[in-house]
């Protein structure tokens, strides 16, 4: 396992195994979130159940840290790495000609949505941690879905959240369909899994944009 | 005898290879593991060469003037290659195939060589599947086969318009496998200067590093020279632009016979030219000719319209055009040999029915293909009365499938769409049949040198067949010289390594350094490109499609004169201690002045019409080429004395025990 | 036409290069590239200055030779070409052209547009090759059939010509469209999977020696490649390396 990931490709797969994997957490996280705005106490159910199953809390919700981070350290060494292999520039550089600005710019919205998930952590899962295990605050299965709202009512935030997700798309446009090249699938069903993931890339994000909207819009009045 | 001892082994014909691989001797392998052998030029005879000797345990050192071993020139044949595989059922033998190649070379060939070619050649195509290279098939998964010029059955295999690109990236891996095991050592970027002789033997040679100018010294107990042809003293031709006679002429020099320097051909189907800035000329597949049809305006007035841009070629009527080829060659039609479809564009081109600005140009057709193979497709697809429209789509589907990188090309080069319009095409110098003499081993005059492919003079006679370049290169390379080389090697397993530090070492240097400082101080301000386009205008007027003894003679003295206006005036920038592009052209032209000369006193003294030969003094009332057995059939060998007017002419009388000599008819 | 020339000139491989700039006129559409390039450096030694050099060799576009930077694009604007095969009908009167070589940490410079590509080489030798000797013994070509399309698909691959334009397209300098198409060739003939496992753990841990950069499926090399080699040949790759490391 030490010599594959010693190789180019070995570190590829690995982006893309660690990333579908954040594609795969990123729909859950969806389906869940989604129904703050369609209902409310499911909302809360699901969300408690995320919070305190010990299977959730102490296997997926390391392996998924782990995740994200190997993903974010593996995408900037592959990038500072591939800085290195043209060590003299080019006067003139025309990448536009062959390749989409996405493409060529992961490292740009890969490193917004770095950025974003640490507004997020700060947000919801530092509150949740001190929540839990520092003020040791007592069970509430009903306190997600008003804490959720809350936190879009500052206009701020909401449009931070927004230009996020517009770049978390663009950096999924590319990742998601790419991740299936890296780990050697192009095929006859390449041209679906391209339409796929374009939908589900454009998609998502757009689904998280109009929850934090949604929220921003309509706010718990006291 | 005299020098010129071919060494073909005694017995019947098809036994002869057999016999010789018998009776020679081998050197065992622990002794391989002592000798040492220089392989100079990568291309399919070197490169198959290279690694063949490396896979019997000889320590090989390539050398060629390409930054990689897989750009030699043998990567732009496009056709095919042929092989007597008899996988069609139509008839295909040993025997046919040698029989077409002695013919279609106008019977100047040597038999016993020609045979062992085409017995070998089903090897070739064995060994190149094993090794990965990927033929065209058919769809029961069994290799396909296409016609060529010149031959009456489908022997050619190809992949695509790529076949050369396909077998020497073959021979090339074969050559990788043997460097990753540490058993060829390849020199990239580097050319030989000089050839190194101890004792009368080839011993080594001098070459020089192209990027950092060093002048080195490389010794062995053999040198092959598997360097291509010489096309480009005709400055444009098909050849690449690298392309050069130095290796082969620098052994001349050193005593190495050079063989019928005026057997070239001129391929009749290359993109013409279109002005005075041109480089290099463009090669379309002579496979092309399977399905294109050749013609020009039947009336001078449309020719003349034509090339003022007042008519196109499609509004001619089929009446108002002139088909010549199959008008002339019923029998072969399109499809004759080189030779003869060159002579027979530049003859109507001469009577003014060309069709380009420059008048030096005809069509090649493909309507007639297209409509046909569209009406096959429209039929196996189930469309029984498919319009014109739908049949023309479908027939230009399946020739973008078969020739579709080669319009492709076409298309880039000229700006014309060849689907719908049709090609311009004009002869161009494409390979060279002449080369240094070797015998039945490959060996050339001077002992330990070696000569295969086109460097060599031997299976073509005085014209060659399509897709038998490919064939011989590869048979050369890996059939027969790691055999026959053996047999000199079995006397080299006591030498021990050559010393480098010798007399002849230095004294080769010495002159190769003198040759380059006098070359860096021309005081001149002509560049190498003045005199080689100089020199090419002389050769394609004077020793071109057809010559004549006045303008031979003409050619010579010019030549003479040219060459000592180079020597005084040629100007070559830089520094000859780093990568100097200029200085390497200098020394390949400094060569080709003297190649030139001799090329047009072999033509003069050839006093006949054969193959790429042609005469004008020695021709048939209906203009045919005109050959004399009685007295010309021979092989040219001449004997560097100084200046090429001074070289001697050695005879190798050609004898035909197998074949009967005939006047070669495709009508 | 008359054009704009900023051309990298370096003297070798040790000396530092700089653009230059050099005005050139007279200029036909239906030169190509590199004939523009000798009308350049025939007037460079006419006025007694060094020619620009370039490799070069075939002017057919087959050879691999050829490479150049130009105008941010190697072998410039035009598609499935190679600089030897652009035209300058493709630029217009006054245009301004940049020429670079092609650039990578892998492809040091050698001189002015002149670029050292043995990189390729080397990651042949490591593993490109079927290990077949040259008996004369081997069996009929026919007695192994290949489905027509895996015959057809290995020559597409095959058909390779080593220029580097993948490489110099890449924003990363990765080389594994190179790679692929060669390790892609051998894994769909019957005879080249006999070391497939091996040839692509070979080939692949000298192309990560050689310094090239990682894939990041840009698609830029098979945009920019004169042939037209596919994307599908790296999938390839990376399956043939994933399959091979289970296999050990």
């Amino acid at each position: 396992m030490s010599g594959l990931l010693k190789s180019s490709i070995a570190r590829k797969v690995v982006m893309a195994l660690s990333g579908l994997f954040l594609v795969f957490f990123l729909g859950q996280h969806f389906v869940i979130n989604i129904m703050s705005v369609i209902a409310p106490d499911t909302f809360n159910t699901w969300s408690h159940f995320m919070g305190y199953n010990p299977l959730v809390q102490y296997l997926l919700q390391p392996i998924l840290i782990a995740g994200v981070i190997v993903h974010f350290a593996m995408g900037i060494a592959l990038e500072i790495q591939n800085n290195r292999a043209r060590s003299v520039k080019y006067a003139k550089y025309k990448g536009g000609a062959n390749a989409s600005w996405i493409s060529r710019n992961m490292i740009i919205t890969g490193l917004v949505v770095l950025a974003f998930l640490g507004l997020h952590m700060y947000d919801f899962w530092i509150h949740e941690m001190a929540y839990k295990y520092i003020e040791v605050k007592p069970e509430d299965p009903t306190r997600y879905y008003a804490e959720t709202v809350e936190k879009f009512e500052p206009v701020l935030r909401t449009v931070l959240y927004v230009i996020s997700f517009g770049l978390l798309a663009l950096h999924l446009l590319h990742g998601f369909a790419s991740s299936f090249q890296s780990m050697g699938l192009n095929n006859k069903y390449t041209p679906a899994i391209k339409t796929f993931t374009k939908i589900y890339a454009i998609g998502i994000p757009l689904g998280f944009a109009f929850i934090a909207i949604y929220h921003h819009l309509n706010p718990i009045t006291h | 005898m005299g020098i010129l001892d071919s060494k073909v082994p005694a017995g019947p014909l098809a036994a002869k290879w057999t016999k010789h691989k018998n009776e020679i001797d081998l050197v065992n392998p622990a002794n391989k593991r002592n000798i040492d052998i220089i392989v100079v030029g990568t291309g399919l005879a070197g490169g198959s060469a290279a690694a063949t000797l490396a896979e019997l345990g000889y320590n090989v050192k390539t050398f060629c003037y390409q930054d990689s071993p897989r750009r030699a020139h043998s990567i732009a044949a496009q056709g095919g290659i042929n092989a007597a595989k008899n996988y069609q059922g139509d008839g295909d033998s040993n025997y046919r195939l040698f029989y077409d190649t002695v013919k279609g070379g106008d019977y100047r060939s040597r038999e016993a060589n020609v045979y062992r070619l085409a017995e070998v050649s089903g090897q070739i195509i064995d060994q190149c599947v094993a090794q990965g290279v990927p033929f065209a098939r058919e769809y029961g998964g069994l290799l396909d086969n296409r016609s060529f010029g010149g031959v009456l059955v489908s022997r050619t295999f190809y992949a695509k318009g790529q076949t050369g690109q396909q077998l020497l990236l073959g021979a090339y891996s074969a050559m990788n496998r043997q460097i990753n095991r540490g058993k060829i050592q390849p020199f990239n970027r580097h050319e030989m200067m000089d050839l190194v002789k101890i004792d009368g033997k080839a011993r080594g040679i001098i070459a020089r590093n192209l990027i950092t100018g060093e002048i080195e010294r490389h010794s062995a107990h053999a040198v092959v020279l598997a360097t291509g042809g010489y096309g480009n003293v005709f400055f444009l031709s098909t050849n690449a632009m690298g392309s050069n006679v130095m290796a082969a002429w620098r052994a001349h020099r050193r005593g190495a016979h050079f063989a019928n320097p005026c057997f070239t051909q001129i391929h009749p189907t290359c993109i013409p030219v279109s002005g005075d800035h041109q480089s290099k000329l463009t090669l379309m597949s002579e496979s092309l000719r399977n399905d294109g049809r050749i013609w020009v305006p039947a009336k001078l007035e449309d020719a003349q319209a034509i090339r003022e841009g007042k008519l196109k070629p499609t509004q001619l009527k089929e009446e108002d055009r002139d088909y010549y080829l199959e008008r002339r060659y019923p029998a072969f039609g399109n499809l004759v040999p080189r030779d003869v479809a060159s002579r027979a564009a530049k003859e109507r081109c001469d009577e003014g029915f060309g069709i380009n600005k420059t008048g030096e140009a005809v069509y090649l057709d493909f309507d007639a293909a297209i409509m046909r193979y569209g009406k096959e497709k429209a039929l196996t697809s189930g469309m029984k009365d498919a319009d014109d429209k739908t049949i023309r789509n479908l027939g230009e589907e399946v020739i973008e499938n078969k020739y579709g990188n080669l319009f492709q090309m076409y298309e880039k080069i000229v700006d014309e769409n060849p689907y719908k319009t049709p090609m311009m095409i004009y002869p161009a110098v494409h390979y060279t049949m002449g080369g240094l003499w070797v015998d039945y081993n490959l060996q050339t005059t001077v002992e330990g040198c070696y000569a295969a492919g086109e460097a060599n003079f031997s299976d073509h006679g005085a014209n060659r067949l399509g897709a038998s370049a490919l064939m011989q290169g590869l048979a050369d390379g890996y059939f027969v010289l790691p055999y026959t080389i053996g047999d000199y090697l079995s006397n080299d397993i006591r030498t021990g390594k050559i010393p480098t530090d010798s007399p002849e070492f230095e004294a080769s240097e010495k002159e190769v350094r003198d040759r380059i400082e006098k070359l860096m101080n021309g005081k001149g301000t002509h560049s190498v490109d003045y005199y080689h386009k100089i020199l090419g205008k002389i050769m394609w007027n004077k020793c071109g499609m057809s010559r004549n003894e006045k303008e031979l003679q003409e050619a010579i003295d010019e030549i003479s004169s040219l060459r000592a206006d180079f020597w005084e005036n040629v100007r070559v920038p830089g520094s000859p201690d780093t990568k100097n592009q200029e200085l390497e052209k200098a020394g390949r032209v400094a060569d080709f002045l003297e190649l030139g000369e001799l090329f047009a006193k072999d033509a003069l003294t050839r006093n006949e019409s054969c193959g790429g030969h042609f005469r004008e003094e020695y021709q048939t009332p209906e203009g045919e080429a005109l050959r004399d057995d009685e007295n010309f059939k021979f092989v040219s060998s001449w004997e560097y004395k100084g200046e090429p007017k001074d070289a001697v002419l050695h005879k190798e009388e050609l004898k035909y025990e197998n074949i009967e000599l005939k006047t070669r008819s495709y009508k | 036409m008359k054009l704009t020339l900023k051309i990298w000139r370096q003297k070798d491989a040790n000396s530092k290069g700089k653009m230059m700039d050099y005005t050139i006129d007279g200029i036909d559409g239906d030169m190509s590239f590199l004939e523009m390039m000798d009308v350049l450096n025939e007037e460079l030694i006419n006025k007694g200055e060094e020619p620009v050099e370039f490799d070069h060799d075939c002017r057919e576009g087959i050879c691999g030779s050829c490479s150049l930077q130009i105008n941010g694009e190697p072998h410039g604007p035009d598609r499935l070409v190679t600089t030897c095969q652009l035209h300058m009908r493709k630029f217009n009167d006054g245009d301004t052209i940049t020429i670079e070589p092609f650039r990578a940490k892998a492809f040091p410079v050698i001189k002015d547009l002149i670029v050292d590509r043995t990189a390729f080489d080397r990651i042949q030798q490591a593993g490109g090759f079927i290990s077949v000797n040259t008996s004369g013994n081997t069996q009929d070509a026919n007695s192994i059939p290949i489905d027509k399309h895996d015959a057809d698909d290995a020559f597409y691959s095959a058909a390779c010509i080593g220029c580097g334009a993948c490489v110099a397209a890449c924003k990363n300098a990765s080389a594994m469209l190179f790679t692929s198409a060669k390790v892609s060739q051998y894994a769909l003939l019957p005879q080249g999977k006999v070391e497939a496992v091996d040839r692509v753990q070979n080939m692949v841990r000298q192309m990560d020696l050689e310094g090239f950069g990682n894939c990041t499926n840009t698609g830029a090399c098979e945009v920019e490649c004169p042939k037209g080699i596919s994307l599908e040949n790296i999938a390839r790759m990376n399956r043939e390396y994933l399959s091979a490391s289970v296999k050990g």
